[in-house]
C-alpha cells in the first residue's frame, strides 16, 4: 500500500492506497505553525488498524519551503558571486551577505579571469565572524565550467557547516536565477533537513520502514537523501500534486486543461498526451524567478469563496477572498453562495446564502436567481478567459529553428478537468458556455493526495559536447569525460540516457518506473573559424517526464 | 532587482537550423553564443523586456520593397522570410506602442538586397529592413523614416531601395569601399535626382575605432537628423565594425555599439552582419539590447578588450574629420543639388551593372526616372540577369504626384511583352503589384 500527503494552505489531505482502490482518505486541517504535527495526525490516522509492513512508498508534499519564503523564516545565508563581463552583479543581491568577487568564465567555459584566493579567505573570515553556516557560491557560465565554483567551496569548507554550489543547481544558462536558486537551497536546508528528519523518525516509531519520498514542483518525487542538497525543489509542490491528480481522467493523444478552482484562486495547468507542460525555465511567481523545474501552472484570484460586489453596474469578483462563503458563515457575498441560491449546491445555510446575494442583486436590479445565474457566468468566464490567455501565450512562445516555427507543436485543448471542492458544479456550466468536454474529476477532494502518491520519480540531464575542446560535460552531474573528434550525436545520446537513468536511480526511482524518457531539446552546430570546421557542439537535455508510476491503474476506476 | 527605463521588444531568431553553406559566415552556429550569453544574463526576465515570436512575411510585404525574379518564392527561402518576419514584428510591437523601442536580432540579414532581387548578394536575398520599412508606412502611414545603417560594409541595397526617395533619408557608415566589399558607399553618392542629399554614404578608413565611429553620429548623424526631423529611426546594427571581426578591418567595442546605441536612440534596431560570433556578437548584442531598454550597460566589455591596442591614428582621425565635414556640406546644399540634377518633367537615365557575389550573377540595368519636384516619381528598370531572366520593374513611389502615377502606368501599358519575360507593376500609392 502506498500513502500520498498533501500538505496545503488551509487543508492537509492524505490518502491510502491499495493496488485497487481507495482503503482510507483523511482532510484535516492544516496548521501552518506546526507542520509536523499535521502530518502526524495523517498517519496517525491512515494508519489506524494498519499493518504499517505494508506500506511500500510514502510521499509528502508540503508548504513548508513556500511557507518559509512568505515567512522570511529563513536561515542567513552568504552568497559568493563572481561575474565578469556583463550586467552587474550587485542586481541579483539575496541579502546582507552578499559578496562579488574577481573570476570571469565565457560562454565557451573558457577562464579569462583567474578566482583571487585571497579575497576569498577574506571574505569567508568575515562571514564566519558574522555567524554564517551555510554559503553559496554562483560563478556566471558554471554551467559550461564549475571550475570556479568548485576551487571557491574547497577554500570555504573549512569555515561552513554546507556550501552550495550554482552548477547544481540546474543545467540551464541563466545567472540571475540561478543565484536565486542557490541561495534559497541554502536558506531552507536546515528546515527541511530537521523537518523530514522528525517525520522520518516518528515514521520509525510506528514501525514503517518504507523509504520517504518528497514531491517536487515538477511533480516528480527525490528521496529525502538527494533532497537535502536541493531542498528548494520542494516549493509550490502543491499545484503540481493537483495536476497529477487529473492525469488519469486526461485524454490520450489529445491536450487537456487542468482547472483546480479552490476558495481564493484557480490553479491552471495544461496536459499534452498525459503528460503535463512544464515551465520552460523554472519557477515563477510574481518577482521570484528560479531555475526549479516547475509544471506549468498559473493562478488567477478567483474562486468559490472571492468576494463578489457591484461597480459601476457589473460584477467584479474577487481578486481578494474576505472569508468563507455566507453560507458557511462568512460576511460577504461569493460565488458559492451563487451556488446554493441556484440550487446547485445543498450544503451550508441556505439563508445566509440569499440574504447575501439579494442585497447585492437590488443593486443590480435583478431578481435573485437572475443575478445568481450571472455571478455564476460570470466567475466561470473568468477563470477561462485566463484559460485562453495563457493557451495564446503559450502558443505564441518564440522559437528558434525555421523547423520549430513551421512546424511547431500548438496546443489546442479537448477537454477541461475539473478540481477542487465546487468542481462538480462548474463542469456542467463551463460546458454549457464553452461547448468543450468538462468534467469534474472523480475524488476530486483528495485527487492532490492521489498525485503525490503516484507521482514517479522525474529528474533532467543537460549535456554539452564541444568536440573541439574534446569534452563532454553535464556539469549539475559531476560529469566531465574527453571525446574524441569523431564523437557523435548517437554517442551523446547514449551518455544522457546512462546519466539520466543514474540520476533517476539515486533519487529513489523504481527500476520498472524509468521508461517515459523525452529528449527535451537536441541541437548541433558545426564550429567554424577562418572558413574551416574546427570541430561541433552537441547539446541535448533529456528528461524522465512526470507522470504516474505503473500498477495502481484500478485504483481510480 | 533590474528595472529598465524603456519598454524594449526583442525578437530573437537564431535560425539555427539554417546556413548558405556549412562552413559560410552566414551559417547556424552565428548566433548561438549571442542567445547563450544573453541568456545567462536573465535578458528575458527583465520585466521590461518583452520577447516576441517573429512573424512570416508574405508575398505581398516582399512585393513592396522588391521586385523579386523570377518571384519571391524563388528568391527567399522559408528562413529568409522569418527573418524579414522579425523585423516586422518588431514594427508592429512599436508602432502599436506597446514597447518604446524593439531589436530584431535575427539572421540572415538583408542589406545588399536592391530593389530588383535576382538572387543572392553579399549573404543577403530580400532586405529586411526595406520589407519593415514599406510595411510601415503602408499600414501605419509613417511618413519621414531615418535609416542609420552601421553595418561596416555599404548598405548598398538599402541604398538602392531608398536612392530616389525624399521621404526616406538614408545614411550609411562603413569602411572604406576601396578596401571593403562591396566597394561602394562614397560621399558623392547622394540619391536620384529627385533626392539629393537623403543619401548620405560616410565612409571611414580602416582602423577606425570607437573614437572614430562616436565623432561621426555626434558631428554628423545626429545634426542631420535633428534637421529631417524623421518620424522613426532605423537602425541596421550590422557588428562588423568589432575589432575581433574576420571579415573587416576596424576597431569598434562593444561600449562603443552601446555608446551608438544610446546616442542614436532608434525606435527600430535591426541585426545585420558581424561575424566574430564568439569574441563580439555575444558583447555586443547585449550593450545594444541594454542600451535600448536604458540599462547600465558599462560592465559589458569584452574580455579581451585594450583600448590602447585600439586606439586610432592622427592620421585616421583627420581623415574622418574631412569626410564628416564633405558629408556636412552636401547635406547642407541637397536642396541645389536636386534642382542642379535636373528639370521637372523630363526623364533620366542611369546604365548599371550590378554582381550577385553569393550566387554569381551578374545584371545589368537601364534605369529611367522621371524627374519631379513634387514626389519622389516613376521609374523603370529594364534588368537583364547573366544567368537569369530579363524583366522590366515599374516603381511608382508611395506618395507620387498625379504625373508621376500617370508616368508609371504609361511606363507598364507600353512595355513590350516580347522584350521581357515579365513586367511588373508595383503601385505603393495603391499598394498594389501587377505582373504582365
Amino acid at each position: 500500500m502506498i500513502i500520498g500527503i498533501d500538505v496545503g494552505g488551509t487543508n492537509t489531505d492524505a490518502v491510502l492506497l491499495s493496488n485497487n482502490s481507495i482503503e482510507k482518505k483523511v482532510k484535516v486541517s492544516t496548521d501552518s505553525a506546526d507542520l509536523f504535527h499535521t502530518v502526524l495526525a495523517c498517519f496517525t490516522n491512515l494508519l489506524d488498524g494498519i499493518n504499517p509492513e505494508e506500506i511500500k512508498r510514502i510521499v509528502i508534499s508540503t508548504t513548508l519551503t513556500t511557507n518559509a519564503i512568505v515567512q522570511q523564516n529563513m536561515n542567513p545565508v552568504g552568497m559568493i558571486v563572481s561575474a565578469g563581463p556583463g550586467i552587474d552583479p550587485t542586481n541579483f543581491k539575496t541579502g546582507e551577505h552578499y559578496y562579488c568577487v574577481t573570476g570571469s568564465i565565457n560562454h565557451r567555459g573558457r577562464e579569462k579571469a583567474p578566482v583571487n584566493k585571497m579575497q576569498i579567505e577574506d571574505i569567508a573570515k568575515k562571514m564566519k565572524k558574522d555567524g554564517i553556516e551555510y554559503v553559496g557560491v554562483v560563478s556566471k557560465f558554471c554551467v559550461r565550467n564549475p571550475s570556479h565554483e568548485i576551487l571557491i567551496k574547497r577554500i570555504l569548507n573549512k569555515f561552513f557547516k554546507k556550501v552550495f554550489l550554482g552548477h547544481h543547481v540546474s543545467g540551464n544558462l541563466n545567472f540571475p536565477r540561478r543565484i536565486a536558486t542557490t541561495h534559497l537551497n541554502a536558506a531552507v536546508f536546515s528546515l527541511h533537513k530537521s523537518f523530514f528528519e522528525a517525520v522520518q523518525q516518528s515514521l520509525k516509531e510506528k514501525g514503517i520502514t518504507a523509504p520517504i519520498q518528497i514531491l517536487k514542483a515538477d511533480g516528480g518525487t527525490m528521496s529525502l537523501e538527494s533532497s537535502l542538497s536541493f531542498p528548494g525543489q520542494t516549493v509550490l509542490s502543491g499545484p503540481a500534486a493537483s495536476i497529477l491528480g487529473a492525469i488519469p481522467y486526461a485524454p490520450e493523444k489529445q491536450d487537456a486543461i487542468v482547472l483546480d478552482i479552490g476558495g481564493t484562486t484557480s490553479d491552471i495547468a495544461f496536459l499534452v498526451d498525459k503528460a503535463p507542460l512544464l515551465e520552460p525555465v523554472g519557477i515563477r511567481r510574481g518577482q521570484y524567478k528560479s531555475l526549479i523545474r516547475s509544471l506549468l501552472t498559473d493562478s488567477k484570484g478567483i474562486g468559490g469563496d472571492s468576494t463578489v460586489r457591484v461597480k459601476d453596474k457589473e460584477w467584479i469578483i474577487g481578486p481578494d477572498r474576505q472569508g468563507p462563503a455566507m453560507a458557511f458563515g462568512g460576511s460577504e457575498p461569493t460565488p458559492t453562495d451563487a451556488l446554493v441560491v441556484l440550487g446547485l449546491m445543498n450544503e451550508g445555510d441556505q439563508e445566509n446564502a440569499k440574504k447575501g446575494i439579494h442585497k447585492i442583486a437590488q443593486e443590480m436590479n435583478l431578481p435573485d436567481a437572475e443575478a445568481a445565474d450571472q455571478i455564476f457566468k460570470k466567475c466561470c468566464s473568468i477563470i477561462l478567459k485566463k484559460t485562453f490567455e495563457m493557451i495564446d501565450k503559450l502558443n505564441s512562445k518564440p522559437v528558434y529553428t525555421v523547423h520549430e516555427f513551421l512546424e511547431g507543436y500548438k496546443i489546442s485543448p479537448r477537454k477541461i478537468l475539473l478540481l477542487g471542492g465546487p468542481a462538480l458544479y462548474f463542469a456542467k456550466k463551463i460546458e454549457e458556455l464553452y461547448h468543450i468536454e468538462t468534467v469534474a474529476v472523480p475524488e476530486s477532494s483528495v485527487a492532490n493526495a492521489i498525485g503525490a502518491a503516484l507521482a514517479r520519480t522525474t529528474c533532467e540531464v543537460s549535456l554539452n559536447a564541444d568536440t573541439e575542446q574534446g569534452i563532454v560535460t553535464a556539469h549539475e552531474e559531476d560529469f566531465a569525460e574527453p571525446i574524441s573528434k569523431t564523437y557523435s550525436d548517437d554517442d551523446l545520446m547514449e551518455a544522457a540516457y546512462t546519466l539520466l537513468k543514474e540520476k533517476a536511480m539515486n533519487s529513489g526511482a523504481d527500476p520498472d518506473n524509468l521508461d517515459e524518457v523525452e529528449v527535451v531539446e537536441f541541437q548541433k552546430f558545426n564550429i567554424v573559424r577562418n572558413f574551416s570546421p574546427r570541430g561541433k557542439i552537441f547539446r541535448t537535455k533529456m528528461q524522465l517526464k512526470p507522470g504516474l508510476i505503473k500498477g495502481f491503474e484500478d485504483v481510480l476506476q | 532587482m533590474l528595472k529598465a527605463t524603456n519598454k524594449t521588444g526583442l525578437v530573437f531568431f537564431p535560425a539555427f537550423d539554417w546556413a548558405i553553406d556549412p562552413t559560410h559566415p552566414e551559417r547556424e552556429e552565428r548566433l548561438l553564443y549571442t542567445q547563450d550569453q544573453v541568456t545567462e544574463e536573465g535578458v528575458f526576465d527583465i520585466n521590461e523586456i518583452l520577447e516576441y515570436k517573429p512573424e512570416i512575411v508574405k508575398a505581398q510585404d516582399i512585393r513592396r520593397a522588391h521586385f523579386c525574379v523570377p518571384d519571391e518564392k524563388t528568391i527567399a527561402t522559408e528562413s529568409h522570410l522569418i527573418s524579414a518576419g522579425g523585423a516586422k514584428a518588431i514594427a508592429d510591437a512599436v508602432l502599436n506602442k506597446e514597447v518604446k523601442n524593439g531589436f530584431a536580432l535575427v539572421r540572415p540579414p538583408g542589406h545588399h538586397s536592391m530593389r530588383v532581387s535576382h538572387g543572392g548578394r553579399g549573404f543577403c536575398h530580400i532586405n529586411i529592413e526595406a520589407i519593415m520599412v514599406e510595411y510601415i508606412r503602408s499600414q501605419f502611414g509613417v511618413k519621414k523614416i531615418a535609416v542609420v545603417d552601421t553595418d561596416c560594409h555599404h548598405g548598398d541595397g538599402s541604398n538602392d531601395i531608398f536612392w530616389h526617395d525624399p521621404d526616406i533619408l538614408f545614411i550609411s557608415l562603413h569602411q572604406d569601399g576601396r578596401t571593403m566589399y562591396p566597394g561602394s558607399g562614397f560621399p558623392g553618392e547622394l540619391g536620384g535626382p529627385n533626392a539629393k542629399g537623403s543619401n548620405l554614404n560616410i565612409p571611414l578608413p580602416p582602423g577606425t575605432s570607437t573614437e572614430g565611429y562616436l565623432y561621426v553620429i555626434k558631428n554628423c548623424v545626429l545634426p542631420v537628423l535633428e534637421e529631417f526631423k524623421p518620424d522613426l529611426i532605423v537602425n541596421s546594427a550590422g557588428q562588423d565594425n568589432h575589432y575581433t571581426d574576420p571579415l573587416t578591418n576596424m576597431n569598434f567595442s562593444a561600449q562603443g555599439y552601446a555608446k551608438l546605441t544610446s546616442l542614436l536612440k532608434p525606435d527600430i534596431a535591426v541585426l545585420e552582419g558581424g561575424y566574430s560570433i564568439e569574441g563580439a556578437l555575444p558583447y555586443v548584442n547585449l550593450g545594444i539590447i541594454l542600451a535600448m531598454a536604458g540599462l547600465d550597460y558599462s560592465g559589458v566589455i569584452e574580455p579581451d578588450f585594450n583600448p590602447e591596442a585600439l586606439k586610432q591614428s592622427v592620421s585616421i582621425t583627420d581623415k574622418i574629420k574631412k569626410t564628416t565635414d564633405l558629408v556636412n556640406s552636401y547635406w547642407h546644399q541637397k536642396e541645389e543639388l536636386r534642382q542642379q540634377s535636373g528639370i521637372h518633367g523630363d526623364f533620366q537615365v542611369r546604365h548599371r551593372e550590378i554582381f550577385y557575389d553569393t550566387d554569381n550573377i551578374f545584371e545589368q540595368q537601364k534605369e529611367k526616372i522621371r524627374i519631379c519636384r513634387d514626389c519622389g516619381g516613376s521609374f523603370e528598370i529594364d534588368s537583364k540577369a547573366t544567368p537569369g531572366h530579363h524583366i522590366l520593374a515599374v516603381h511608382i513611389p508611395i506618395n507620387a504626384c498625379s504625373e508621376c502615377i500617370d508616368a508609371g502606368y504609361k511606363f507598364f501599358e507600353s512595355a513590350d511583352k516580347n522584350k521581357f519575360e515579365k513586367v511588373f507593376l508595383q503601385d505603393r500609392t495603391k499598394d498594389t503589384y501587377e505582373i504582365k
